[in-house]
């Protein structure tokens, strides 16, 4: 879901990119080990031969190379400080959280299920009226944080509850986002991700 | 230089709060230390860090910034004096962001793992991650650096506040575990960068003394081995 924000930046931003999948069940490329040799892992943005690795990171890099298009950060340093602090709290929380309701089950999932819905409710919080948290238009946080909601029906499914009975604000801000083309292009089928987990789980013996 | 008043929620032996006292010397920016009390958390920090409940945070004309990186690119944002704390270029901001993330979530957890570890074989883990880290870093100083003085070039910058706001816990970390790991034969490039960083002026009133640290890691081990009191 990493690779999806950064897509979604070239996305809004106009920017022609080739895309290059990697099997993410079996072994890593040698494109991919060469290119993250610290981290071996996606996404990672190549540009003129040059990597630039850590979705955030290259989030920024694009808005800050194509930047007569689109900002994706406010221009006030007080309310880029604000993004920055909320992007950081959805790498912080989301993916962990998220990751607790399909890995584990009983008593653990329950309190997994339980700590997603309280980090949805602080997100709910910050986002208030506005229809994206960069405020009329999609901007930093929006582009970090959508991406999960293509792994909800996943969640649901394992944890066996619904989230937009739990979050409807949530849910209704991730469906306006998915209006946009950039977003509705770069997020894969709900349901294929839940096979995909499915074929993950079966690997590493959680089924 | 912008207006406003300032002040700095911190602890001073917290190296991501003297992360962002180098840089706000680095400006010449005035601030209140405003210092929390170690084992219980103020009313204004609850206030103005919810979310995470944790110093740093710094508080500009009343609005709370939270997150020591997040904190360092508004003060370079608002106070546009030299010297310029992140790069120009989009490349160099990347690298720079990069390492800065690789040294919060990777190293440092295992510097301070090497600390807490329960047990031998978690501590050797512990401490050959470490040096693993160390033998990157000198790598990433080579190509960044350019010959020149500091990761940010001739003076201090993002990545060597990112990274240098910890020598001091790695020089009490050594003391501690009786290892050592930043040497000059293994690291030589991050040996004589770690020796301008300390001695910059915009550092070393404000770096933590070994000692106290050494300290104040002997009583993290007690609280950590003790048994948990009953909530």
């Amino acid at each position: 879901m990493f690779g999806m924000r950064v897509q979604i930046a070239l996305a809004e931003k106009g920017v022609k990119y080739e895309y290059r999948e990697e099997d993410l069940l079996t072994k890593k490329s040698d494109l991919l080990l060469k290119m993250n040799p610290v981290h071996k892992k996606i996404p990672v943005l190549i540009h003129n031969g040059k990597p630039v690795c850590e979705s955030l990171i290259a989030v920024q890099y694009v808005e800050e190379v194509w930047k007569e298009k689109y900002p994706i950060l406010p221009s006030d340093p007080y309310q880029r400080a604000q993004a920055r602090f909320w992007a950081d709290y959805v790498d912080k929380k989301i993916y962990d959280a998220g990751r607790k309701i399909w890995a584990t089950k009983g008593e653990e999932q329950q309190a997994a299920k339980k700590e997603f819905i309280e980090c949805l409710r602080v997100l709910e919080g910050e986002l208030g009226d506005k229809p994206y948290f960069g405020g009329d238009k999609l901007g930093y946080v929006d582009i970090a944080l959508v991406p999960f909601y293509s792994w909800f029906y996943a969640y649901e499914t394992c944890g066996k509850f619904s989230i937009e009975a739990e979050c409807p604000k949530f849910v209704a801000w991730a469906k306006r986002c998915m209006q946009r083309e950039s977003v509705g292009k770069s997020l894969p089928d709900p349901h294929r991700v839940y096979e995909f987990l499915l074929q993950l789980k079966k690997r590493h013996g959680l089924d | 230089m912008a207006r406003g008043d300032l002040k700095l929620i911190g602890l001073r032996p917290s190296p991501f709060v003297n992360r962002v006292q180098y840089a706000l010397n680095l400006k010449s920016a005035e601030y209140e230390f405003i210092e929390e009390k170690f084992g219980s958390k103020s009313e204004l920090l609850l206030r103005s860090n919810p979310i995470h409940k944790k110093v740093p945070v710094l508080i500009h004309s009343e609005k709370p910034l939270c997150e020591s990186l997040v904190i360092l690119e508004y003060i370079d944002e608002v106070w546009t004096s030299s010297p310029s704390i992140l790069p120009s270029d989009p490349r160099d901001r990347a690298v720079a962001r990069f390492w800065a993330a690789y040294i919060d979530d990777k190293w440092y957890p295992l510097l301070k793992e090497i600390r807490m570890a329960q047990g031998e074989e978690a501590k050797l883990a512990a401490v050959q991650g470490v040096e693993e880290g160390l033998g990157l870093l000198e790598e990433a100083f080579e190509n960044i650096s350019k010959g020149r003085s500091f990761f940010g070039g001739d003076s201090i910058g993002y990545l060597d506040l990112a990274f240098g706001c910890f020598l001091g816990w790695l020089r009490a970390v050594e003391e501690v575990a009786d290892i050592k790991l930043l040497v000059g034969e293994k690291t030589p490039q991050l040996a004589g960068w770690a020796e301008r960083f300390c001695s910059h002026d915009a550092v070393k009133g404000v770096m933590p003394k070994t000692e106290m640290l050494v300290e104040i890691a002997k009583i993290l081990q007690a609280m950590a081995k003790a048994p948990s009191p009953p909530s």
